[in-house]
């Protein structure tokens, strides 16, 4: 074929060299199969133990004190624990927008990352499930949230956001797990091919007997569709929901039908950030730059400046709407986010979130790797910012001055957030170490060679 | 000892979708082609009919849906009617996100598994892992595999059959348990 093909041109782009089934296989399974574990993988799984060792320890601490230990006040009831909460939950988003959003569209370059974006999201929403579950105080009586039957006739109140909320997130967690190890389904296969022993065992355990038949591919391709399906208005949900929490309260700078797309589109915004962390260290440590390539960085990048765009233009809409509702207490509530003590969260907020996009309007910053590594962070940064303003500055001072009160996180707040980091990459470095983290099956389906079609240019 | 079937190795995905047809239109029925990956258009190839799991999906999501409205309805109508700073008690709208939850966890359920369901897994036995190079399947290899169940199976003329449309490595298959 002298003149090349546009799936041609796209695969080499996406897959770099010459790249075969065997190659891929042999790339990407190799990863978990190393005989030696490398060394910087220690180091970073030492660092997350020592962080894992500090979450144990201030949750107790917390567990046996009581939420006394934390900053929280009159009026600032919600603190970091919120702030932290909705953070992680945001940024499991990107995760299933990756997943299930995406596959719909039939974006193929998305195969190279999905896996590795699902894992940060079920990690990332296992510790986001962490705060609500301590921050009740009395974690032992936190099963009440289930509408348990039980002898004192106490039912939760569905009528109530904050159960819409456990629902939604549990939900939310029990789907991700579930697509999640679909995705992984016939990877486990492979590792079980390729495994001896013990580990071909448990390989061979958790992969169910999968035999690659179509008999059987026929029956998962529509499962998988039909989970990308429903993830994807259940991922749209869930953020909405959490900014029910706040939308339906009456607090002025919280009462807005702004918050469900604004918080959607934040969560995706930081989700992006956050796989853009991971993948820029992953790539780096296991020379997986062929599979993960500065092309797919590219296009997450152009995701950011769009969500990005979006939380920016939502930040503009609710002072427009603050000062056009002719409400004192609305339109003061948004001068004192910008102008009040906590001024530096909210331009920390408009820098990282609206500001820095807006280099990915240009491909040079768009595929320049360490430019990207450290906007990646500094969106997440943002990100939690942005809860901040929400939760802090708006609590802080509401209608009356009388009740107005600066907030001080205390040393346990601090210990429990860099805590939730050592649980999140205890997780995800086993997963690197253990599991394949570019979907093996999915990543040949960019070549073209998988296409039965391939090669004749009429179709 | 009971005779599984013959397997044979086939070159590309192409070659398999080829193969796929060739083996449908001589009639058999008791036939499977495995590869690595999904192959557009094997369901058509094979002669499949669409696969029924998105009835069962669908099942499970109507009974999700109907067993969330249906749990918040009755605790605050009938099993406890408690005044909740005066929200009705049959407060239907704010009952639409747990029911709209519980029908999404239902439909995976249903999702996955009624796939395993359906693809009768996790089954950790089966003829064909006696193969050695079967194995290669999920990694770069394509594979045919007739059985002994099908009513056209005939051992030699399969093996003739599968060698003439292109098939190597063709093993004959037995369950060794």
């Amino acid at each position: 074929m002298s003149v090349k093909s546009k799936a041609d041109i796209r695969a080499e782009k996406l897959l770099p060299g010459n790249q075969d089934f065997t190659s891929i296989t042999n790339d990407i399974a190799g990863v978990p199969e190393q005989k030696k574990t490398p060394i910087q993988w220690w180091l970073l799984f030492g660092f997350a133990l020592s962080l894992l060792a500090i979450f144990v320890g201030s949750v107790g601490f917390l567990i046996w004190e009581g939420t006394g230990i934390w900053g929280i006040n009159n009026p600032v009831f919600w603190g970091w624990a919120i702030i932290n909460f909705v953070w992680w939950v945001g940024i499991g988003h990107a995760g299933t927008l990756i997943s299930a959003i995406l596959h719909l569209f039939r974006q193929n370059w998305r195969n190279a990352i999905n896996r590795f974006a699902e894992t940060m999201t079920l990690f990332a929403v296992i510790c986001a499930l962490v705060f609500p579950g301590i921050h009740v105080g009395r974690i032992w009586v936190a099963y009440w949230f289930l509408p348990l039957p039980n002898q004192m006739g106490m039912w939760p109140n569905m009528r109530s956001p904050l159960i819409w909320d456990f629902f939604a997130v549990f939900t939310y967690f029990t789907v991700s797990l579930l697509f999640w190890y679909t995705g992984l389904i016939p990877d486990l296969a492979t590792l079980r091919d390729r495994a001896k022993g013990l580990k071909k065992k448990v390989y061979g355990f958790f992969a169910l007997g999968w035999r690659g038949g179509n008999r059987q591919w026929q029956h998962y391709e529509l499962a998988y569709l039909v989970l990308a399906g429903i993830s994807t208005p259940l991922v749209l949900s869930v953020h909405s929901v959490v900014s029910s929490d706040f939308a339906t309260s009456v607090i002025p700078g919280w009462h807005t039908t702004i918050f469900p797309p604004y918080f959607v589109a934040g969560a995706i915004y930081s989700g992006f950030g956050m796989v853009m962390t991971l993948s820029i260290i992953a790539r780096k440590v296991y020379n997986l730059g062929h599979i993960i390539t500065v092309e797919h960085l590219d296009k997450m990048a152009q995701i950011m400046l769009l969500t990005g765009c979006m939380v920016g233009y939502a930040y503009s809409m609710e002072f427009f709407v603050a000062w056009y509702s002719g409400n004192p207490y609305e339109s003061f509530a948004f001068v004192n986010r910008a102008l009040g003590p906590y001024w530096w969260g909210y331009w920390a907020m408009i820098f990282c979130n609206v500001v820095v996009p807006q280099f990915f309007w240009f491909e040079k910053y768009r595929r320049h790797i360490p430019f990207l590594f450290i906007t990646s962070i500094l969106v997440n940064i943002g990100m939690w910012f942005e809860r901040f303003v929400i939760v802090v500055i708006t609590l802080h001072r509401d209608f009356m001055p009388g009740a107005w009160a600066m907030y001080n996180p205390t040393m346990f707040d601090v210990a429990i957030y860099l805590g939730t980091f050592g649980l999140f990459f205890t997780g995800f470095l086993l997963f690197l170490r253990f599991l394949p983290m570019v979907s093996i099956a999915e990543a040949k389906l960019v070549l073209p060679e998988s296409n039965p079609h391939h090669g004749h240019d009429h179709e | 000892m009971s005779k599984f079937g013959v397997i044979a190795r086939f070159e590309s995905p192409e070659s398999l979708v080829h193969a796929a047809e060739k083996v449908r239109d001589k009639g058999f029925t008791k036939f499977d082609c495995h590869s690595p990956f999904p192959i557009h258009g094997m369901d058509d190839a094979m002669g499949l009919k669409r696969s029924k799991l998105g009835y069962l999906i669908g099942a499970m999501g109507l009974t999700g849906a109907l067993f969330g409205f249906g749990l918040q309805t009755w605790i605050h109508s009938i099993e406890y009617p408690m005044n909740i700073s005066g929200k009705p008690y049959f407060a239907y709208p704010a009952y639409a996100i747990i029911t709209f939850e519980l029908m999404v966890l239902f439909s995976a359920f249903g999702a996955v598994f009624g796939m395993m369901f359906f693809n009768r897994i996790p089954r950790f036995h089966h003829p064909v892992f006696y193969s050695e190079k079967f194995s290669d399947v999920s990694s770069d290899a394509f594979y045919v595999s007739i059985e002994v169940d099908d009513p056209k199976y005939d051992e030699n003329n399969v093996i003739d059959f599968l060698r003439n449309i292109g098939g190597t490595e063709i093993e004959v298959l037995s369950d060794e348990n």
